[in-house]
């Protein structure tokens, strides 16, 4: 055994009593600060539900067309979907999608800026390296728990921690791509004098769209991951499904749940990719790189 | 060189460039006598550019001919500032590029130097018209403008009805067409090419060569180029530097290279040179009262323009550019010029005497 040099015990009963503080006394204006998530997530939902289930089925399928051009991804989307729904699971899939829609458009909107930032300096890359390799590992329940006692159980937290597992591979494979850009293109912008606002929007995103559209995809699949997790604390979806399935020992229902998540995560899966692939034939990349 | 300050474009003196962590030391270093690979091996600096001092004048095109690693992709970077250099001046029509802001930098890049490059750096998600526009793009030019003036500049390059194509799509002749277009369309007096026809076939770049000139005639642009061939350089230019080891060996008209050259390194080019190509009538012509001959040619025809013209005529006359015969060769003068390297046994080749003179 390792010696007992120090007693952890003081250090733990400060880091839970300051969670104690902040909880007593925060607790109000985080949850008004995460007021915004919540509206956008309700707001997603709303619509989804709202919409009828055939014309989801059909703009999915479209857009599965525009993105290959062929008729095989939109037969897999309207099998899925259309799986989905026989087996009653339509209500539960729509609330999982505004979850994982949710959670993609704040990683978005988060992730973004940070990659370019991580990629225009190698002191902030350094620093936010190893914050991102945390959100990655630390096990999900570590910091459900805090948000749990913050915002209370219910949809916030859930989509706090989908968004914190979700979002690293965007901000990653956002650095990456614009780092990669052929530091040729980029001489010739700079020789023909554009400041670095021009670069960043002109050539850098542009030609590392598709890496970040990867990192979309990444982002997609992860919250999908996390629907069974997050709905311990209060997202319904299929995740409730597949929790209550565990819980009741019902197979069947853990099962057909469980596929739709799989189902779910296909038809994203494949859409997005297909969009990354049209991008890079368009730029032409694809060519470059067999 | 013997030009004036009016008649310069670019001043370059005394740029030395020392890539590594501590330049700044490494150059005292130098300048106290170290040699370039002491330096190297001891401190793991390496010196790009070696007190180079260049002048081109307005008008010309300039080329820098040099092996890889010779510094003359460093040095030309530096005429537009995409390298810092450790020490050294550089001026651009008079104004000093390095005491520029950076705000006056990007305005000096939009609008007074253009760039060719080896790779193109071409736009890949952009059309020949978009990329051709860019320049005036990032200067401000509204959209229909910019298009008349690329649609312009991409008819002259020959790429007409190919506006709409992705340089994907393009050969890399055409390609690097539209990399011309894109630095012509800008309009400026300067225009750096740097390797710029190096990654063409033969026939292609020949080709571009011979474009390049004739619209440098019409132009009148000021035009430094670097490259590695020293045929293209002896081709294309009006005057010809030559870098090895970051400094400059040999600077003057090609065939003052070809016929004086400095060192056993220009020599060993001009051993393997076209020499018809590099030597003009006018240094090798008989002067003095002549006849006026039956057939004649302008004072910078070259020795390889004049050699099928013998197969008829035993004179041909030599014109100023007003049209007077100032001059006049034979075949044997030719010959004797173009023979009097290449005839010459290796091992009674001496560099130093050559160098002396």
């Amino acid at each position: 055994m390792f010696p007992e040099l120090i007693d952890t015990k003081p250090l733990r009963r400060a880091v839970d009593d300051a969670l104690g503080w902040v909880v007593t006394n925060w607790g109000g204006a985080f949850e008004a600060a995460a007021r915004p998530l919540l509206l956008l997530l309700n707001g997603i939902e709303a619509l989804l539900l709202a919409t009828p289930w055939w014309l989801i089925i059909g703009l999915l399928t479209a857009i599965a067309w525009l993105a290959t051009r062929r008729w095989t991804l939109p037969a897999i989307v309207l099998v899925s979907l259309v799986f989905l729904g026989l087996m009653e699971l339509w209500k539960d899939a729509m609330s999982t999608t505004a979850l994982m829609l949710a959670a993609t458009l704040t990683a978005i909107v988060l992730s973004i800026p940070m990659g370019v930032w991580m990629s225009r300096s190698g002191r902030v890359r350094q620093v936010i390296t190893p914050v991102l390799d945390l959100m990655q590992t630390l096990p999900s329940f570590v910091y459900l728990i805090p948000t749990v006692m913050i915002f209370g159980p219910g949809k916030i937290p859930a989509l706090i921690a989908t968004i914190v597992y979700a979002a690293p591979p965007l901000v990653r494979l956002t650095d990456l791509g614009l780092r990669s850009v052929d530091p040729a293109i980029m001489e010739a912008s700079r020789a023909f004098g554009t400041n670095p606002t021009q670069r960043l929007l002109g050539v850098q995103i542009p030609l590392a769209l598709p890496t970040i559209l990867a990192g979309i995809n990444q982002t997609t699949m992860m919250a999908l991951a996390m629907v069974v997790i997050a709905s311990m604390i209060g997202a319904g979806g299929l995740g409730y499904q597949v929790l209550q399935g565990i819980g009741r020992l019902e197979v069947s229902r853990g099962l057909f749940a469980g596929l739709g998540i799989v189902v779910l995560a296909i038809v994203f899966d494949r859409i997005t990719q297909a969009f990354g692939k049209q991008l890079q034939a368009r730029i032409g990349l694809s060519e470059a790189r067999a | 060189m013997t030009t004036s300050p009016a008649e310069r474009a670019i001043h370059i003196e005394g740029v030395t460039k020392i890539f590594g962590p501590a330049p700044q030391q490494a150059l005292a270093a130098l300048r106290g006598g170290m040699s370039k690979t002491e330096l190297q091996t001891e401190t793991g600096h390496v010196v790009g550019l070696d007190d180079v001092s260049l002048d081109v004048a307005k008008g010309q095109i300039h080329v820098v001919m040099g092996l890889s690693g010779s510094g003359k992709s460093t040095l030309i970077r530096h005429v537009n500032r995409l390298i810092e250099p450790t020490a050294g001046a550089i001026r651009v029509y008079g104004s000093n590029v390095l005491e520029m802001s950076r705000e006056q930098l990007r305005a000096f890049r939009r609008t007074r130097v253009a760039m060719v490059f080896q790779k193109f750096g071409l736009l890949p998600h952009r059309s020949v018209l978009d990329n051709v526009g860019y320049g005036l793009e990032v200067r401000g030019v509204r959209r229909v403008e910019r298009e008349a003036e690329a649609r312009k500049w991409i008819e002259i390059v020959g790429l007409a009805g190919y506006e709409s194509a992705l340089p994907r799509q393009l050969s890399g002749g055409q390609q690097q067409r539209v990399g011309l277009a894109r630095a012509l369309a800008l309009d400026t007096d300067i225009i750096l090419m740097d390797e710029a026809f190096s990654a063409l076939d033969p026939l292609i770049r020949s080709g571009m060569q011979d474009q390049l000139v004739s619209l440098q005639k019409t132009l009148s642009k000021t035009i430094l180029f670097i490259t590695h061939d020293f045929d293209e350089a002896l081709k294309i230019g009006d005057r010809v530097a030559v870098l090895k080891d970051g400094a400059v060996q040999q600077e003057g008209r090609p065939e003052d290279i070809v016929l004086n050259p400095a060192n056993e390194h220009i020599e060993e080019f001009v051993r393997d040179v076209n020499k018809a190509r590099a030597i003009r009538v006018r240094t090798i012509m008989e002067t003095g009262p002549a006849e006026p001959c039956s057939i004649a040619v302008p004072a910078d025809a070259r020795c390889e323009d004049v050699l099928p013209l013998f197969a008829e005529h035993q004179w041909v006359g030599v014109l100023d550019a007003a049209g007077q015969q100032i001059g006049r060769v034979t075949a044997r003068r030719v010959i004797g010029a173009l023979a009097r390297h290449g005839a010459r046994p290796p091992a009674a080749a001496e560099p130093a005497l050559e160098a002396a003179q």
